[in-house]
């Protein structure tokens, strides 16, 4: 059980969050080819270590925020406001 | 030079115990790594290990070797509760699935090493009337796919595990199951230095503490990898690594479709004989089966956030014990011994990557998630076809990458069970 923080609503139970995929992600446009859109949909950077990850804060304030947490001991540098 | 480990026999046996157990040699021998082989494999878990293996045996190649950073069995392998079975729903992964299952139930004998394979059957219980008729479904799938499975009603079910409670007001009661008598569970050590024992007795070096830190690359072709113990070259390269995947391709210069999270298990002390195979809970994913040693074996979901951490947190546990409790009150009493995590690669149709990389030279055995210890033997088989050829075996085709953006996904993912 982790303690995680929502830019919006301040420290809440991890229960409430969850996570959706990398962060920063550029969505390719309607005409793009198969491999652009998977790349897009279902590749991943799964990094070990440091990472910005996409969650949704959904059993709470229910808005998308990025996550900088780290994949080894899960501790979390910063919450930020999704920028799209 | 060869290693020649001792031929384990009944008679072997005897000879020791009345020579004071003096002449047994090391099942194996841990290697320094050489500077070039013929085909390097990256990961000692046990599909690197069945590879290396099937490499020798099947394909006549034995320059091989395979690379562990840590100690060989020591991930996943290592740390998996070890059920065996093939009920999936698509024939791709029937065929596959049930390839592994035939060779798992000779293995012992073909590697000269008890792998403690028990066929005591698994039932995974219905709960409601839906559930069962869902299972029902896909009972019949999977039987025009050629797996041996049957629909049990509720007075069966309870009839092969007594222990279970039988009252209809229990928060998960017992309605039916799925019943697959070919599956069972094996010893996972055993598995994975039984294939060690039986590779290195062909030639294959394996070497443990020897971490792959990079790629050396000529025009889109490994030809190299550097490691904490040197450089090694190779004509061609086969990557096990399992959770680890994704680094290994970011340091090659790729992604894959996966993402790494943990999944935990969980022993009780260990008690007398009670239950007869495993049973598993299909609405909360939960399952519990008792190994050798007495102890109650269980597991369930996953960790919920991405992780590499290889130990999971108290929510899922608690979870995975709760539903287990409602379903078998008397174990209630019993204590937790030990809990414990691993690092598994899930994949988006949650079954496994097998083929070439985007990088000529390198070869791909990966994302089988919360399932592939049951996939060794035929996960070994395919990859090591892969190295030795550079082609697909017929049964690997359907699991190549390329099938994402073909949209040719083979989708486990409904059929609700994943290990
Ligand atoms: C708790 C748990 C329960 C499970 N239960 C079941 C089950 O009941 N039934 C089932 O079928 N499956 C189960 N699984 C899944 C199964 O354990 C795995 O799918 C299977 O063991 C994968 O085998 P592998 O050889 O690919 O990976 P691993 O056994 O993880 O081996 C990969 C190896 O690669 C090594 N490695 C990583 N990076 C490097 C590097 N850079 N250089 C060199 N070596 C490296 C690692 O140290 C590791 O030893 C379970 C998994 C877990 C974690
Ligand atoms: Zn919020």
């Amino acid at each position: 059980m982790q303690i995680l923080p929502c830019p919006y609503c301040g420290p809440r139970s991890d229960a409430e969050f969850h996570y959706v995929g990398d962060a920063d992600k550029p969505r390719p446009s309607r005409d793009c080819s198969d491999e652009q859109w998977v790349q897009y949909l279902l590749m991943r950077r799964n990094a070990r270590g440091a990472a910005r990850e996409l969650w949704v804060h959904r059993s709470g304030c229910g808005r998308w925020l990025v996550l900088v947490r780290d994949t080894v001991n899960h501790e979390v540098q910063a919450a930020e406001p999704m920028n799209r | 030079m060869r290693f020649r480990h001792t031929p384990y026999s009944g008679w072997r046996l005897l000879r020791e115990a009345l020579a004071d157990q003096q002449g047994w040699t090391p099942a194996w021998e841990d290697r320094d790594p050489s500077n070039k082989y013929d085909i390097v494999i990256i990961g000692g878990g046990g599909h690197g290990l069945a590879t290396a293996y099937y490499l020798a045996r099947s394909h006549g190649i034995e320059n091989v070797a395979v690379l562990e950073k840590g100690w060989i069995g020591g991930g996943n392998t290592g740390r998996n509760t070890t059920i065996i079975r093939s009920n999936y729903f698509h024939p791709q992964s029937a065929a596959l699935y049930d390839l592994s299952v035939s060779l798992y139930e000779s293995l012992s004998k073909e590697l000269n090493y008890n792998i403690m394979f028990s066929q005591r059957g698994m039932m995974e219980i219905a709960h409601d009337q839906p559930e069962l008729e869902a299972m029902a479904r896909a009972a019949n799938a999977m039987r025009i796919n050629g797996v041996d499975i049957e629909v049990i009603d509720r007075e069966e079910a309870l009839r092969r595990e007594p222990l279970l409670d039988p009252s209809p007001r229990s928060r998960w009661p017992i309605c039916g199951a799925l019943l697959q008598r070919r599956a069972g569970t094996a010893r996972h050590d055993a598995v994975a230095w039984g294939y060690a024992r039986a590779a290195a007795s062909r030639g294959v070096h394996i070497i443990q503490g020897c971490e792959v830190l990079g790629f050396r690359q000529d025009h889109r072709r490994v030809i190299a990898v550097q490691t904490n113990r040197g450089e090694v070259r190779a004509e061609r390269f086969g990557l096990a690594v399992a959770g680890n995947s994704s680094v290994l391709a970011g340091l090659a210069g790729f992604e894959l479709p996966l993402q790494s999270y943990t999944l935990q298990a969980m022993v009780s002390e260990p008690v007398k004989p009670c239950l007869n195979m495993v049973s598993l809970s299909t609405s909360t994913g939960s399952y519990i089966s008792q190994s050798d040693k007495g102890e109650l074996v269980m597991g369930g979901n996953l960790d919920r956030s991405p992780s590499y951490a290889q130990r999971g947190g108290f929510r899922i546990t608690q979870s995975v014990i709760a539903p287990l409790l409602e379903m078998f009150p008397c174990f209630s009493t019993l204590k937790l011994m030990r809990q414990w995590g691993g690092t598994i690669d899930a994949s988006p149709d949650n079954s496994p990557i097998i083929g070439p990389a985007p990088l000529d030279g390198l070869y791909l055995n990966c994302g089988w998630g919360t399932g592939g210890f049951k996939a060794i033997p035929a996960g070994g088989t395919m990859l090591a076809h892969l190295l030795a050829t550079g082609r697909h075996h017929p049964l690997s085709e359907p699991f190549d990458y390329r099938r994402f953006a073909r949209g040719e996904l083979v989708d486990e993912g409904h059929a609700g069970v994943a290990h």
